[in-house]
């Protein structure tokens, strides 16, 4: 009798052991958006038309939103599920190929490119949008903006078009047997939110860490598949015109430091600012 | 051409940015009419949105909406656009806007202008670009747009006089799939972005302990709170106040810098700023060259006395 019940409550304890980590572990699929931007210590300049950025001497590199914070938030709930995939996309030419690589040394495990030069946000997400549709990923993370154009709308039109919720600004992300539980910035605060079902988050700081990738990393990114997808047709909504750089600024006045009622005066009556 | 106005509530008020949207609205109706409208029940009189130029208010006061969720209120926006006859949906380039307005475009199959920073000559709108490094021109070559408006673009302007608020039924309100479980509230009644006055430290203040000379000035000039990226990369402050080309972009009426050289990459997340003072011990520090006004000194000698300084001031005017 005795032997009996010990050896039924180790097969209960196996299989509760058993249950939880299949409870626990789930196969992730996830797509990370990436895309190319300039540096960020990048002197901005223009080709003669304005319409471009002159790319002489520009060193660069994956957008620091995507790559720091949603593709290494990515890696980590994949690594924690301990098993599942992390697929980068981008919408570029074969110049971007170096980036894509980037991104492969990072961790991510395979990259589809869709060949074509972007002209705008919605140009990236209607060409990632049906590429997407159908394919089984969890869900999708973007970086909260490119440092290019600043738009931060491409999760949300990639949302749109998918019919999928659009979180944008997540802090914290914790997935959990298909149950997304995330920290928003709601402006003024934050709100923790659960999602269930695919969904597509933009990431912001606090999200993960950057990575710097090692040099196994950077020798695995070679042999790692880059697929290359012909684009859709699309019909632009709106053009880029007319780059300029800003005015400089006149000389910057000196004020004593013992005399900050001459700079609260100057604020009040020159820059009325007070 | 007809305008409707999305207008955001923020603790059940329409933002501080609302009034600002309604005199742009108006200036780019033209001939055509200025509709606002509110998702959500509102804890204010709504009818005073017609004193900044709305001809029209529609409002959507069901619990659905209580908890903000792009999708839904993107959806509900394009049918307002549809139901209201509109060319153009505006509304402000912030948190809630940049969730928003993706999705009235892709539902409406209108032209984005993410962030204008001014009124379109013809159809070409002002933008910033390379996060503030540069300017640029985004023409819109569909009939249908969407704009979102960076928050201090325009002066708001007083044109109109109160309107009636119309209860306003969509054909359905679609389901939420985000279900809030906490909200979490900061103490600064200033979001970043909308906020006139900004008041910012870097590593110069030499730890968190010293940021009460940042707070006593900000406090004292009703301004929010910022800081620079490496302050905020260790910690001594959160995210959500860095400001520069990785943090948020701001452009407020007056910026004040203490402790802050101006790397390339802070400057282009403030440089659009009206009036910047610059507090640091290096006279050569690059953020002079984007300044105002420069102050070469000691941040912990200087701020307490602007601090008292902007007393004075306000005792003065009192």
């Amino acid at each position: 009798m005795q032997k009996y019940r010990l050896k039924r409550d180790l097969c209960t304890f196996v299989l509760h052991v058993l249950g939880h980590a299949k409870s626990k572990k789930s196969v992730m699929n996830i797509l990370v958006c990436i895309a190319k931007a300039p540096d960020t210590t990048t002197k901005i300049k223009f080709n003669s038309e304005g319409n471009a950025l002159d790319g002489n001497g520009v060193t660069w590199i994956v957008n620091p939103s995507d790559e720091w914070y949603a593709l290494v938030r990515a890696l980590e709930l994949k690594e924690a599920a301990g098993q599942g995939k992390v697929t980068i996309v981008t919408v570029g030419t074969a110049d971007d190929d170096s980036i894509v690589r980037k991104a492969l040394a990072v961790g991510a495990d395979e990259a589809f490119r869709i060949n074509l030069s972007p002209e705008s946000a919605a140009s990236v997400a209607e060409q990632i949008a049906p590429w997407a549709k159908g394919q089984p990923f969890d869900f999708i993370l973007t970086g909260k903006e490119t440092i290019d154009f600043n738009g931060s709308v491409v999760g949300g039109l990639l949302a749109a078009h998918l019919d999928w919720p659009y979180i944008p600004l997540i802090e914290k992300l914790n997935v959990e047997n298909g149950r997304a539980t995330m920290f928003r910035d709601i402006g003024g605060g934050t709100e923790e939110i659960e999602v269930n079902g695919p969904f597509v988050a933009s990431a912001t700081k606090g999200l993960a860490e950057q990575r710097i990738p090692n040099m196994r990393g950077i020798m695995a990114a070679r042999t790692k598949p880059i697929t290359v997808v012909e684009p859709q047709s699309y019909s632009a909504k709106i053009e880029y015109l007319e780059f300029t750089l800003p005015q400089e600024k006149g000389a910057c006045k000196i004020i004593d430091p013992n005399n900050m009622d001459e700079l609260v005066r100057l604020l009040h009556s020159e820059a009325k600012a007070l | 051409m007809n305008v409707l106005v999305y207008i955001d509530l923020q603790n059940g008020r329409p933002r501080k940015s609302s009034a600002e949207l309604l005199t742009y609205a108006q200036k780019l109706s033209g001939a055509g009419s200025v509709t606002a409208l509110v998702l959500g029940h509102s804890l204010e009189d709504l009818s005073a949105l017609g004193s900044f130029g709305a001809q029209r208010i529609l409002q959507v006061s069901t619990p659905e909406l209580t908890h903000f969720d792009g999708l839904v209120f993107g959806q509900l926006i394009s049918e307002a656009a549809q139901f209201t006859g509109s060319q153009a949906v505006l509304l402000s380039f912030d948190h809630s806007g940049k969730a928003i307005a993706p999705v009235v475009a892709a539902k409406w199959s209108a032209g984005l202008v993410a962030g204008a920073t001014g009124l379109p000559q013809g159809t070409r709108y002002p933008v910033k670009a390379f996060s503030g490094k540069a300017l640029a021109k985004v023409n819109v070559l569909t009939e249908k747009i969407v704009v979102a408006l960076t928050p201090n673009s325009i002066p708001s302007e007083k044109n109109g006089s109160s309107v009636a608020v119309e209860s306003w039924i969509p054909s359905e309100i679609p389901a939420s799939k985000i279900k809030v479980l906490s909200v979490n509230k900061n103490t600064t009644d200033i979001p970043l972005p909308e906020a006139e006055k900004v008041v910012s430290g870097g590593r110069g203040l030499k730890g968190p302990e010293n940021w009460g000379l940042i707070e006593d000035l900000a406090k004292e000039l009703g301004a929010a709170t910022a800081c620079s990226r490496p302050v905020s990369d260790i910690g001594w402050r959160p995210h959500h106040e860095h400001v520069g080309q990785t943090g948020i972009t701001i452009r407020p009426n007056l910026y004040i810098a203490a402790g802050i050289s101006g790397a390339i990459q802070h400057l282009a997340g403030v440089n659009s700023s009206k009036t910047i003072v610059v507090i640091n011990t290096d006279a050569e520090a690059p953020f002079f060259k984007a300044a105002d006004y420069g102050v070469v000194g000691d941040a912990f000698e200087v701020l307490p006395k602007l601090t008292q300084a902007i007393k004075k001031f306000k005792a003065d005017q009192a």
